[in-house]
């Protein structure tokens, strides 16, 4: 694992992509064909099944590092990484060896039929042979979240280089199903494409924020506008007969949205749709958390089913009678899409996303502040002549959100963050006034500068008046205005209510306490927006 | 209870039968200083009293204020107490102060290291029946490796640098660490320059008889053009300002205890953390309060809580000593 050991901490050592990227392919042009394999498993989201839990990885770390549990415990959220706070405790290895990434995978991969004895035998024994960064990334292996600075994005290009191949088209044979366990490097990376997995899905297109005016984009008459509606990014592909339902984080969700089998009895296959799968309330979609209770149930009960019936809302038509269509434009696919749906039956899964026309920008800017009534987060703006791209790319595609909504709320719990922001305090609670009672209504992570969170930092320490575990209750003072992109009402929270993706849009040095918003506040905002 | 030779007040520490206080954060009459780290060694104290190897930088830091200084070693009687400072390894001159009062021994170590640098007097354990110790790197995930082992990755890092034609820019606190890299680092590779700061304490510093390689200070008419290869050396925060863009395409480290956590090195955005602090390690920690053979600890300066705790479960009796600065873990502050 030494040559996997040596490009880790060539990525870890550098903040430039471009030296990240050189140092993967150099890997790649290098490594095995099971360790590239892995390697490319790895950066894209997969990993060996879970042979041991964490609490048994602590508590073996504990006892061979002689230092009490509990003292494991207290330097995790310090470390803020639970691989990384094991590998360091840990005494120095007894031996050496450099047996390659794979042997690793395959020896954790095999404990699963052994007894929990034989497992810990196994774990201590290949502690013993590993350095500490080496061991670092076999507790990753373990831990799971294999996430140390390279992007699926980053390693894709990074292979293009390494094998001559354009990125888009990795980028699509990296989709999908696949896992090292079935499928080679040859038949992954290098077989001629013919026998692609009918089930892989495109690599999304993704938009960037809008960050100036529409009138920077040109002519409002080569734009196409739609809704950007709060649900699930999805493609539906309908391929041999089958269906299947990918979410944009490549996760295959056709189990959990039944709705789409019935696509097959409307559309014919070699058919792949790009759109937002929304609960569906008959003319609007219902609103986010609707949505939300399906997409923690692998299998869905009739009643919910009948509750939150979801539908597609299309707005890209990426493949039809088994043709490409992503390079031809949006118009032209756009118009190929409305002609396929046309004629579909009301209760059909599947709708048009319906297109919004407007002459002016300023026209447009108006249909926008009424998105909210219509359950919509903003405005989708595409350029009509556009291609279909792969990933995220500027030019083409911008979102145009809404402003969100704010309140002015109080920090009264923080907590250390993980990772880069371990030893930082960096995850608040936020509570606003009912009577004389603060009431704790949301957490949020993000939006202070490293410069802010360092503050924020030193006065929490000073200020903590209690502690409850890695969580302190501090003298409740600062202000922070927390933004949002919507307001539920929520049995499970002490408040009634929850946000949508709230995070801190400015730290209110300027506000007393007392003058932060209130639970009535909030409630008012429920109604309006709720 | 104990005899309270040392007790802990809203000042600091303070020795009721010698009527002083150890490293006080508020100005006091007679202050006794362990060493001259801005959170250690306070202005507006009526009188200073420290060893004569940690003096000069006292008085460079802090000014025109009125110094008494002792050897090591040296005991001096103030009022009912005896007192007398030993090395404690952190930097040069700094020193641990030992007090005893009708046969009691506390001694308060400042912060400390046990392992020679090759600049700072060594580290000597100074018997007693209560120890004040810091306790900055106070968890098991904290473990140094060999000086010999970083200075070799240092001077790696820093030849190849010159050889591919880049700067290299070191973060180092400048009073202690900056002093103890360049004692560590190989001067034949190429030159040195020094930021202000760091030039202004070597200067002290040299003038004491400690041996420091020649370094070049950076002032407005040096022309980094003219030093191809150089390490430069620069307390942390001028890493990434202006000052530090007019030496062109460069590599930047930090040299701190901190660097051995992945999280504070992705944070600073540094090319390379160097792990080399002035500070003990956890083993070094378990070493000095072993060799002092005291039962009663004192933990300040760091994660106190969770030490103190680990020291009770160890059959000692462990408390921890509130301090109003110097954070858990300033990292701006704390070399």
């Amino acid at each position: 694992m030494k040559d996997f050991a040596a490009l880790f901490t060539t990525i870890d050592q550098t903040t430039k992509t471009s030296l990240k990227t050189r140092a993967l392919a150099a890997f790649f042009r290098t490594a095995s064909d099971e360790d590239k394999l892995w390697t490319i498993a790895l950066f894209s989201g997969r990993r060996p099944k879970r042979a041991v839990t964490t609490t048994q990885l602590r508590e073996w770390a504990a006892e061979v590092s002689g230092i009490p549990l509990w003292l494991l415990e207290e330097s995790y959220p310090i470390v803020g990484d639970l691989a990384e706070t094991i590998a360091l405790v840990l005494p120095s290895p007894g031996r050496e060896s450099d047996l390659p990434l794979t042997h690793w995978i395959t020896e954790l991969k095999s404990l699963s039929t052994l007894d929990i004895g034989a497992r810990k035998t196994r774990i201590l024994d290949a502690w013993d042979q590993l350095d500490p960064t080496e061991r670092f990334l076999f507790n990753k292996l373990i831990t799971g979240g294999f996430r140390i600075g390279v992007s699926q994005k980053l390693m894709t290009r990074a292979l293009a280089q390494a094998t001559d191949q354009d990125e888009p088209s990795l980028a699509h044979r990296l989709m999908g199903g696949w896992t090292p366990e079935t499928t080679s490097y040859h038949a992954l990376i290098e077989a001629e494409d013919t026998q692609a997995d009918e089930s892989r899905p495109y690599p999304f297109y993704l938009a960037y924020q809008l960050d100036g005016e529409p009138q920077d984009l040109g002519a409002p008459a080569d734009w196409q506008a739609e809704w950007k509606w709060d649900g699930i990014r999805g493609q539906v592909i309908l391929r041999g007969g089958m269906h299947h339902v990918w979410s944009r984080g490549e996760e295959l969700m056709t189990d959990r949205f039944p709705e789409f089998a019935r696509l097959t009895d409307f559309l014919s296959d070699g058919l792949v749709l790009d759109g937002e799968i929304v609960a569906w309330e008959g003319t609007q979609p219902f609103p986010f958390n609707t949505l939300q209770a399906r997409i923690g149930r692998k299998t869905v009960p009739k009643k919910l089913l009948k509750a939150a019936p979801v539908i597609l809302l299309a707005y890209d038509l990426l493949e039809h009678e088994g043709e490409d269509l992503r390079h031809t434009p949006l118009h032209h696919r756009r118009a190929r899409l409305d002609a396929l749906l046309r004629d579909l039956p009301a209760d059909a899964p599947v709708k048009a996303a319906p297109p919004l026309s407007f002459d002016t920008w300023e026209a447009l800017a108006q249909i926008r502040a009424t998105a909210r009534d219509h359950r919509a987060e903003g405005l989708m703006l595409k350029r009509l002549d556009s291609p279909y791209l792969a990933g995220r790319k500027k030019g083409d595609w911008w979102k145009w959100k809404l402003d969100p909504l704010t309140v002015d709320a109080v920090m009264i719990y923080a907590q250390q963050g993980h990772g880069r922001r371990a030893n930082l305090f960096t995850d608040f609670t936020f509570a606003v006034w009912d009577g004389n009672d603060l009431v704790p209504f949301t957490k949020a992570y993000s939006g202070l500068t490293d410069e802010e969170f360092r503050k924020i930092t030193a006065w929490v320490r000073k200020n903590t008046q209690q502690r409850f575990g890695p969580v302190r209750q501090v003298t409740p003072h600062h202000v922070f205005e927390i933004a949002f992109e919507g307001i539920h009402a929520s049995p499970r929270h002490k408040s009634g209510i929850a946000l949508r993706f709230p995070r801190m849009s400015r730290w209110r040095h300027d506000k007393p306490l007392q003058e932060a918003n209130t639970l009535a506040d909030l409630k008012d905002l429920l109604e309006t927006y709720g | 209870m104990t005899n309270q030779v040392l007790t802990f007040t809203d000042r600091g520490i303070y020795c009721p039968a010698g009527d002083f206080h150890i490293d006080p954060w508020r100005p006091v009459d007679r202050a006794l200083i362990t060493h001259g780290h801005a959170d250690h060694a306070r202005p507006g104290h009526r009188r200073y009293l420290c060893t004569d190897a940690c003096a000069p930088v006292m008085r460079h830091r802090l000014g025109d204020i009125s110094v008494e200084t002792v050897k090591f070693g040296e005991t001096r009687k103030i009022g009912d107490a005896s007192v007398s400072f030993h090395p404690a390894g952190h930097l040069p001159g700094s020193a641990q102060i030992r007090v005893e009062v009708a046969g009691e021994v506390w001694v308060a170590s400042g912060d400390y290291k046990i392992v020679p640098d090759g600049m700072s007097e060594p580290f000597e354990p100074v018997p007693c029946h209560s120890f004040i110790t810091e306790c900055t790197f106070g968890l098991p995930v904290f473990k140094w490796d060999d000086q010999d082992d970083v200075a070799r990755e240092l001077n790696a890092w820093w030849a190849r640098n010159a050889a591919e034609g880049r700067a290299s820019i070191l973060g180092a606190y400048a009073l202690g660490k900056a002093q103890r890299l360049l004692a560590m680092i190989d001067p034949e590779i190429g030159p040195i320059l020094t930021h202000g700061a760091v030039e202004n304490t070597n200067a002290v510093l040299r003038n004491q008889g400690y041996r420091l390689p020649d370094t070049i200070h950076v002032t407005p008419d040096i022309t980094p053009k003219d030093h191809p290869g150089a390490l430069i050396i620069a307390p942390p925060s001028a890493l990434g300002s202006q000052w530090a863009r007019r030496f062109g395409p460069a590599s930047t480290a930090f040299a701190s205890g901190w660097m051995r956590l992945r999280g504070v090195r992705r944070r600073r955005a540094a090319d390379r953390g160097f792990v080399i602090s002035d500070h003990a390690d956890w083993n070094g920690l378990m070493q000095a309060i072993t060799e002092t053979k005291a039962e009663n600890i004192y933990a300040t300066h760091g994660y106190t809580d969770i030490f103190a705790r680990w020291l009770n479960s160890e059959g000692y009796n462990a408390q921890v000593v509130p301090t109003e600065f110097g954070g858990e873990d300033d990292e701006a502050e704390t070399p």
